[in-house]
């Protein structure tokens, strides 16, 4: 990855922070961790990855986005709007009556968003439906799948991996927020699930693991997926919950946090310093 | 074009055969519809053509609520899914994935759970689903259906693949009493009187129905004209046909292979209530679990035969007044 275009990336997934934290703020409390632990994934997604077409959200060539972990939706809108499927104004409606943000995510209402999702594991089929619809059309487009960690609690996700590997959907690509945290601690405590990367290649998935919180690494392991083949592709993902604001990192129980207007103001500050030293 | 050709006798068809030629045949005509299945392709006699066509057809193995969502994603890429296991798989294994990935999420598909109720026999109280109905209509803007005769099946399978919504037909895959000539087509959302009458009106489905013109032959002989309306679309119910056929008469039976608890008794009473209350009873299951059996045991067992509904007629006329 050239210099220049890292700092691009790494920029993006700034200005991403910014936004979902916004959109949370705007209404007091919201599922923090778990959007910021996705948005260098969704830099690297949408600053170059993904072929879409903002000014046509459902153009049928395009690659698409299953967050499954449908509860980052401010993580996805935040996205989104930067990218210019709707105003930035907007996401401060997030919850609100009649918005076109609601809490988890909706193809129905918001532009570009690709797949309802939110009640945890029922992405992951719809993903593969999508891959294999994709594929039986003969478009030259892939699905992106972001699972939870959390979420792979849920049978349906392991359903629908072995479908995927049965099917041969090399034009679908896992994305395993492993950000070892769920809504009542950490993983480990609440729920272990063992070694994720065994359990992909068992299921015959193309697997490795990066740092999901480095854009580059990310970038690296997303060009791997491009190549086609016999196998769905898994990138397990090493992240933090809550990366890029050091305290909501360090607040361990933080799936979802209100964010008082100082709080919000301070981090904002910080996000923006950071910003400025890659734009700089 | 409806024509009624009722005569007790049984269709010579079994539905399981009237699926294995009426899925490939929608799939040979629109390149959009695609089939799903759960490991049950041998059952319904679809595996052949599905071998042929494994662009087509897809074997999901043994997990529905994988194969819903995966149907839901193919919704979404612009296919009409048709999905196909066993009654209990069909809905409640699968009811949360029908009702999110496919109502709420608006991908459209079609879903057949089939040996609903007592026609599970010897699969037994595992497989025999009482509630798939009461299930299915609690699903926003569903269209569910309980198969009438092979013909109807025919019918409404091609109507439901370009229909908006989730739709759920439940069918056995045997025979059935030959209710409608062949060919004939069958709008769904609307009943068929299949005998008029002027003392009771005994709407009834599925298997039931067979069972309601048996039972109105009965009544006949001991003087009470019964009506029998085939309620085939339990939802959107055809409310008209319900409230037309309860004034004419003044007294409703409802018939139905299923649990009393939000079935067609449920949707017909609710009609009623609202828009003509006439006394009216039911033939349905007692709010039980299934069992193993043959089918004829299994309708004594549940009381789900001609007599019970001559029986409960004669209690609704006995409170008519």
């Amino acid at each position: 990855m050239e210099a220049a275009k890292k700092k691009e990336v790494q920029a993006l997934a700034v200005k991403i922070r910014m936004a979902a934290l916004e959109a949370i703020h705007s209404l007091g409390s919201g599922h923090l961790g778990g959007a910021l632990s996705i948005c260098d994934v969704l830099a690297a997604l949408y600053g170059g990855e993904m072929k879409i077409d903002v000014s046509n959200p459902r153009w049928p060539e395009r690659d698409k986005l299953v967050c499954s972990k449908g509860h980052a939706g401010p993580a996805v809108y935040g996205t989104l709007a930067v990218k210019g499927f709707f105003p930035c104004e907007e996401l401060k409606t997030l919850n609100r009556p009649g918005t076109r943000l609601p809490s988890h995510c909706d193809r129905n209402r918001t532009p570009g968003v690709d797949m309802t999702t939110g009640s945890l594991g029922q992405g992951t089929s719809l993903a593969c439906g999508m891959a294999l619809g994709d594929r039986l059309r003969g478009r030259d487009s892939r699905v992106f799948l972001i699972v939870g960690d959390g979420e792979s609690n849920e049978g349906q996700v392991w359903e629908a991996m072995a479908f995927a590997s049965a099917k041969k959907l090399s034009n679908l690509v896992v994305l395993l927020d492993w950000n070892k945290r769920q809504l009542d601690g950490w993983t480990e405590d609440v729920y272990p699930m063992g070694d994720y990367v065994a359990k992909f290649e068992a299921f015959g998935f193309d697997t490795v693991k990066v740092d999901g919180n480095d854009v580059e690494a990310l970038a690296q392991a997303l060009e791997r997926t491009r190549q086609g083949g016999e196998r769905p592709y898994a990138i397990v993902m090493d992240t933090v919950k809550g990366a890029g604001i050091q305290e909501v990192e360090d607040t361990v129980m933080n799936h979802s946090l209100t964010v008082s207007d100082e709080q919000f103001e301070r981090w904002t500050a910080q996000l923006k310093a950071r910003l400025a030293e890659l734009e700089g | 074009m409806v024509k009624i050709v009722y005569t007790g006798e049984m269709d010579p068809r079994l539905c399981k055969s009237v699926l294995g030629e009426t899925i490939p045949a929608l799939a040979e005509k629109d390149p959009d519809v695609i089939y799903l299945d759960a490991d049950l392709m041998s059952c319904i006699g679809t595996g052949k053509w599905a071998a042929a066509h494994p662009d087509r057809a897809i074997n999901c193995g043994i997990a529905e609520a994988n194969m819903v969502g995966v149907a839901c994603g193919l919704a979404s890429a612009g296919f009409k899914p048709i999905v196909h296991t066993f009654g209990p798989f069909a809905s409640r294994r699968c009811y949360d994935q029908a009702f999110l990935s496919g109502g709420y999420a608006k991908n459209d598909i079609t879903i057949i759970g089939t040996d609903p109720g007592v026609t599970a026999t010897m699969n037994g109280g595992t497989h025999m689903p009482f509630e798939d109905v009461a299930l299915y209509r609690a699903l926003p803007g569903s269209t569910v259906i309980d198969v009438t005769d092979p013909t109807l099946l025919s019918s409404v399978l091609g109507q439901c693949v370009d229909r908006p919504g989730v739709k759920f037909i439940r069918v056995g895959r045997k025979q059935y009493a030959r209710v409608y000539e062949e060919g004939s087509e069958l709008p769904i959302g609307r009943a068929v009187t299949l005998r008029e009458g002027a003392d009771i009106a005994i709407f009834a489905s599925g298997i039931m129905v067979h069972e309601a013109m048996q039972a109105a032959r009965a009544l006949e002989a001991g003087g009470v004209s019964a009506a029998v309306i085939d309620m085939f679309t339990i939802k959107p119910l055809d409310e008209e046909a319900v409230e037309s056929w309860a004034k004419k008469c003044g007294a409703a039976v409802v018939a139905e292979n299923h649990n009393k608890y939000g079935g067609l008794w449920s949707a017909v009473s609710e009609v009623l209530a609202r828009r003509c209350p006439v006394p009216a009873g039911y033939v349905a299951v007692e709010d039980e679990f299934g069992e193993v059996g043959p089918q004829g045991y299994l309708q004594e067992r549940f009381g789900l035969t001609a007599a019970h509904i001559v029986e409960q007629a004669k209690a609704v006329l006995a409170r008519k007044g």
